[in-house]
């Protein structure tokens, strides 16, 4: 069953005067089954939260639809079945986490609700009658966690779920969205950090500037074709920085030095021959292990980006 | 439930909020200053008591009415505790009933506690009660509710420094209408038929002063307090619908 079905999504905002609009999503397309992990992985500003307020309601596309287990997705039901967590999520401060997720479960129209196991969940149990004014970020972070789960829902959408958690905070998270994903959950959530994406997701979507440049599962996504080696070096002069650029190369910092990678032998030939030509020393030449950052940056850089 | 679950947060909210304490501790002062005041004249004690408490209990509720009515949904916008509470099965509307009846609540609560202060003066002083002054304070409430609806109606499309304008503004001229009636019919052309717009949009707030009944103890006209009551309960429903209409097509960037 597909629980996510976002078909020709478009979004545009008004320009300054006389400008022409402004396009923050241009024509998304994508699908989530039922059980999935599925990342939604981009830089700032990519158009991330705004895909997902759309999805909850709270922007409106210009065009496009949305399908959210089975039911357009503005249909009030379809919330019922949701859980959301805002990026940065702000919360009513003056409440304690108690008094909080009461008020969210009577929105959900529940009757007899505890929110102790929740909050045991989270690890906030110690902190139930503590007001939000005095949680940091972290535990903000975690207290929304827990109120995206208040329903049970069938899907939860996260939107940076692991922003501002302290190592331990991400682990629980991490731990959290894999216990979900065992129970047969479907999870849609947004990230920048591609670790989080790339140790969690079944299948991704990476958006950059408002248009989805690749989606598919992570595996099949980040094979290198077969030959992918690094070459590592110092020392290169600003004319040879610029000779690189000439070829569409954007050397990285790594430790060490500078990084390009090569896709061919002649590749490789060409990137000793330029480093050597601009008073550069080689460091070393390896071949790559296939990973998502690699395919990002690769991806990015290839559609204009700035990785 | 679910709009009295939004409600009962506003409540909450304004009890745990200092402003609005200071806010009641000014009127409750003001009451009491009323009292002291009397003791310096001669002759109509309890007319000075009337005049000056009910002035306090209108002034610092629209005070309250306005300051807390333009925040109900711009600080909500400005602090995002929006993109949350909308993303749960909320309609829109229940949002804004929600809010609303939370703070007609608070409102009440805080009327409730001027009017406590307002009758131990009376008691006080040894002066009599008249019952005749229940219908004032009622039309105060009314003309409360109204505030809040104008305040809330602006809140759901503008920030709340402009909303607070926006709801002084309305409530000046509210108070004003018949000087803005006397000055459209001596205007012409556009000017009169804008003049008049604004005239029978804008609410006329004089159709809650009551005031000047209770301070002469003079009887209320047959009908006065169901036309009140009709006008303000359908003012209110007007602006709610508007505020609603409005809130739906709102988007949060």
């Amino acid at each position: 069953m597909t629980v996510i079905d976002i078909q020709h999504l478009f979004k545009t905002y008004p320009g300054p005067l006389f400008k022409p609009r402004v396009t923050a999503l241009s024509d998304i397309c994508i699908q989530v089954a039922e059980g999935e992990v599925f990342g939604f992985l981009g830089q700032n500003g990519a158009g991330k939260t705004t895909t997902l307020k759309i999805m909850m309601g709270l922007n409106r596309a210009t065009s496009g639809t949305i399908t959210l287990l089975g039911r357009t997705h503005t249909h009030h039901a379809v919330r019922a079945r949701i859980g959301y967590l805002p990026e940065h999520p702000y919360f009513y401060d003056y409440l304690t986490a108690r008094e909080f997720l009461t008020l969210y479960a009577r929105l959900f129209d529940l009757k007899r609700f505890d929110p102790l196991p929740l909050l045991r969940q989270v690890g906030l149990e110690d902190d139930l009658h503590r007001r939000l004014r005095k949680f940091s970020k972290g535990m903000l972070q975690r207290v929304g966690i827990a109120q995206a789960l208040i329903n049970d829902p069938a899907l939860l959408m996260f939107d940076e779920p692991m922003s501002g958690l302290d190592p331990m905070g991400r682990r629980l998270v991490r731990d959290l969205i894999m216990d979900l994903k065992a129970r047969g959950k479907t999870v849609f959530f947004s990230s920048h950090i591609i670790s989080d994406i790339e140790t969690l997701c079944d299948r991704i979507a990476i958006l950059h500037k408002g248009a989805i440049k690749a989606v598919g599962a992570i595996n099949a996504l980040i094979q290198p074709g077969g030959f992918q080696k690094q070459v590592v070096f110092t020392g290169l002069s600003d004319a040879g920085r610029q000779a690189f650029g000439a070829r569409g190369w954007v050397p990285t910092a790594v430790i060490g030095g500078l990084a390009v990678s090569a896709r061919s032998d002649q590749d490789v030939w060409h990137i000793l021959d330029l480093v050597q030509k601009h008073d550069g020393r080689i460091v070393t030449l390896s071949d790559v292990k296939p990973s998502l950052e690699a395919f990002f940056m690769r991806t990015i850089s290839e559609t204009g980006g700035a990785p | 439930m679910k709009i009295w679950a939004i409600g009962w947060n506003v409540f909450r909210e304004a009890v745990r909020d200092k402003v609005l304490f200071n806010l009641l501790f000014f009127s409750l002062l003001m009451i009491v200053g009323a009292g002291v005041l009397s003791t310096l004249t001669v002759g109509e004690r309890t007319r000075i008591i009337i005049d000056i408490g009910l002035a306090a209990m209108s002034l610092f509720g629209t005070l309250i009415a306005i300051f807390l009515g333009v925040s109900l949904v711009s600080k909500e916008i400005d602090r995002r505790t929006i993109y949350n509470i909308l993303s749960k099965p909320i309609l829109r509307f229940q949002f804004l009933l929600g809010k609303y009846l939370g703070l007609a609540i608070t409102l009440g609560v805080n009327l409730a506690l001027m009017c406590a202060v307002f009758v131990a003066l009376f008691v006080f002083m040894g002066q009599s009660l008249s019952p005749a002054l229940l219908a004032p304070i009622g039309m105060i409430y009314l003309e409360l509710l109204v505030v809040v609806a104008v305040s809330l109606f602006f809140s759901t499309f503008t920030t709340g420094t402009l909303s607070a304008i926006f709801a002084l503004a309305v409530y000046l001229i509210g108070h004003l209408s018949a000087v803005v009636l006397s000055m459209v019919e001596q205007s012409e052309g556009i000017a009169r038929g804008f003049g008049y717009l604004l005239y029978y949009l804008l609410p006329n707030f004089e159709n809650f002063n009551y005031k000047k009944y209770a301070s002469h103890l003079a009887p209320i006209p047959d009908g006065q307090i169901e036309i009140s009551l009709g006008y303000g309960v359908a003012y209110i429903a007007f602006t709610l619908a508007l505020a609603t209409w409005v809130f739906q097509y709102r988007e949060f960037k």
